[in-house]
């Protein structure tokens, strides 16, 4: 990697926004390759990930490069002429706020989690009708279906959606996690779910031993 | 018994009820563990009502209440009105911030729900900061409320002296603010209506022995600024965007959020305040982030309140125990900490001496569990957190929604049976 590219994944994982963003800048005005680019940035993130593992970073920080990502993407992606086949993704996830519940935050931070940890996200929602949840295990054969919910009437609305997946016959092709709020392991067994997270480092920790590389 | 007897027994209950409660706050062993009731839709649902009718039918709330009280022997309960009957008032002021049920396409039975948005901008800051009380005026109450779009012509005062104050009335005979002054004394009526059958069902209660464990409501300064100002994604990019513009607005927030609570606790005569925290928790920040942007600016809200002889009750969502070593920090038997998820035999090491903890039946438990199971867990919260005194019990965050009866029941009775 040259310097240039050290220096940008330095500046995202170490929370300099205006210096990372002003150097990709530069970075693709002076013709740097945008795929290339693209790359550094998904590196960075890897490092802002496990620091975040780690215990070392917290919401916040996921938050600002999570908008680092998206000014540098916003920046490089019309630069890329043909269509880049990205990496094969680890795994597909489907994932929603159940019926009833309108909080997101949680899950939007599991979503950006599975993300840099190349899983394939499809991203339902808040209050996300049981069927929705249906149609979508169809349509995109996930291994993992995530259901989040903040409130305490979350429990049921996962219950129901945990059966309804059984019912059309789709239980044994996904594992289902919940998480959110007071959800624990007398929620999990409740809901009839495979596993319960208490932060978004479980939620990965999960798919990655559900969908082995 | 004759109505003599039986009023003399309701205030000696009482009395004993708030000796109870208070031994525990100031760190005394009580004569046995004491429970507060903390509910939000549990006892409309105790009763078969929907959370609709909870927030729209003042007289069956108040007298769900009642039962509910009356049944589970608290020592003592908060006010549910205040936090649930507000259907009326917000229909008139076409409120902008919660979505509630039968509204909007949200059920008749589900609670209601904070809707996290921006509602100030990142370059409103010094705006707020110059002004705050205009802020919230001309811009602020325009946006959380429809029917109070108009604010945004009053005059700017500050600005405004002498004979122009005089040519200023002009403003308030304008078609819309009319209109919106008008939809402020609708919705001033409707809050007196839901107040005057607050008031009632707590003096009912009160003659039948049964105290009040909150007086009023107050926040976190980081709180008001992630939740209620720059929403959760703005405040937290503004901790490196705007770190010294959100430092200089909680610095005032510190200062003028406790004296809304100060006045809103000594205008019923009471001393006790319910303060719910959303961001302090382990996990949302780092431990330094938490003691630059949360805990001084709370700490100070805290103190204050305290001098002026006002028990705050903090809610500590989530989990806070790595949290604990420095949230110690008050005068000791001055606080009630409510925990949600924080270990409450981690909790009470680090705390005990200082801080009353309250707290922490699992909602799981009290939604899916058995009574036995309650039971048995109430009684290990009891030897392990009651030990010495400075102990409340309650579930996580107050009895949750859809807890089962049978379950709530078994908690309260537990607090009887737990004889120091």
């Amino acid at each position: 990697m040259d310097d240039k590219a050290k220096q940008l994944v330095q500046q995202i994982s170490e929370m300099q926004e205006e210096d990372a963003v002003k150097l990709a800048r530069e970075m693709l005005d002076n013709g740097y390759d945008p795929v290339k680019l693209l790359g550094h940035c998904r590196e960075a993130m890897e490092i802002v990930g496990k620091r975040y593992e780690e215990g070392e970073y917290f919401l916040p920080e996921l938050m600002l490069a999570g908008e680092m990502l998206k000014a540098i993407g916003d920046m490089a992606k019309p630069l890329i002429k043909q269509d880049v086949a990205g990496a094969e993704a680890a795994g597909t996830v489907v994932i929603g706020t159940v019926q009833g519940d309108l909080h997101d935050i949680g899950k939007n931070i599991v979503t950006f989690m599975l993300e840099i940890n190349g899983f394939r996200v499809i991203d339902l929602g808040i209050d996300v009708p049981i069927a929705s949840f249906v149609e979508s295990i169809k349509e995109h054969k996930p291994q993992v279906v995530g259901l989040s919910g903040f409130l305490t009437l979350a429990f049921d609305a996962m219950k129901k959606t945990v059966e309804a997946v059984k019912e059309a016959d789709l239980r044994d092709s996904v594992k289902i996690m919940i998480g959110g709020g007071q959800v624990d392991e007398t929620v999990k067994n409740y809901t009839g779910a495979d596993a319960f997270g208490l932060n978004a480092m479980d939620a990965v920790s999960l798919c990655k031993r559900w969908v082995p590389a | 018994m004759s109505a003599g007897s039986v009023a003399l027994t309701a205030s000696v209950l009482y009395e004993q009820r708030l000796k109870r409660l208070m031994d525990a706050i100031e760190l005394r062993e009580p004569d046995r563990l004491p429970t507060i009731l903390f509910s939000h839709f549990w006892v409309a649902h105790y009763c078969s009502m929907t959370c609709r009718e909870a927030m729209y039918d003042y007289d069956r709330l108040a007298a769900a209440l009642r039962k509910a009280v009356i049944d589970l022997e608290p020592d003592a309960f908060q006010p549910v009105h205040s936090l649930v009957a507000l259907g009326p008032t917000m229909d008139i002021l076409d409120y902008k911030q919660l979505e509630w049920p039968g509204h909007k396409g949200l059920a008749e039975d589900v609670g209601y729900q904070y809707l996290d948005a921006q509602y100030m901008g990142a370059e409103e800051y010094e705006d707020y900061v110059l002004d705050p009380t205009g802020f919230m005026l001309h811009k602020y109450m325009p946006r959380v409320a429809g029917a109070l779009e108009p604010l945004s012509q009053l005059p700017e005062y500050p600005g405004v002296l002498h004979t122009r104050i005089i040519q200023s009335m002009e403003a308030y005979a304008r078609p819309g603010v009319r209109r919106a002054l008008e939809t402020l004394i609708r919705a001033g009526e409707e809050m007196q209506n839901m107040r005057a059958v607050q008031a009632r069902v707590i003096q009912e209660l009160k003659d039948l022995g049964f105290p009040v464990a909150s007086h009023g409501t107050s926040h976190a300064p980081f709180d008001v600024a992630a939740d209620y100002l720059r929403g959760s994604k703005g405040a937290m990019l503004d901790l490196f965007r705007n770190k010294e513009k959100l430092l200089n607005l909680m610095d005032r927030l510190a200062t003028l959020i406790p004296r809304a609570g100060i006045a809103a606790v000594k205008s019923v005569g009471g001393n006790m305040i319910f303060i719910p925290l959303h961001w302090g928790l382990d996990g949302f920040m780092s431990p330094k982030q938490f003691t630059t942007f949360f805990w001084p600016q709370f700490q100070r809200v805290l103190l204050t309140l305290i001098d002026a002889g006002i028990y705050p009750h903090v809610l500590w969502e989530g989990d806070c125990a790595s949290r604990l070593d420095v949230i110690k920090d008050v005068p000791p038997g001055k606080c009630v900490y409510f925990f949600e998820r924080t270990d409450m035999v981690k909790a009470k090491e680090a705390l005990r001496g200082a801080v009353c903890i309250r707290g922490n039946v699992p909602a799981s438990m009290l939604i899916t569990g058995t009574p036995n199971e309650v039971r048995e867990h109430c009684k290990r919260l009891f030897e392990v957190v009651g030990d010495g005194g400075g102990f409340i019990l309650d579930a996580g965050v107050g009895v949750p929604d859809e807890a089962k009866p049978e379950n709530v029941l078994a908690m309260y009775e537990v607090g009887k049976d737990c004889v120091y």
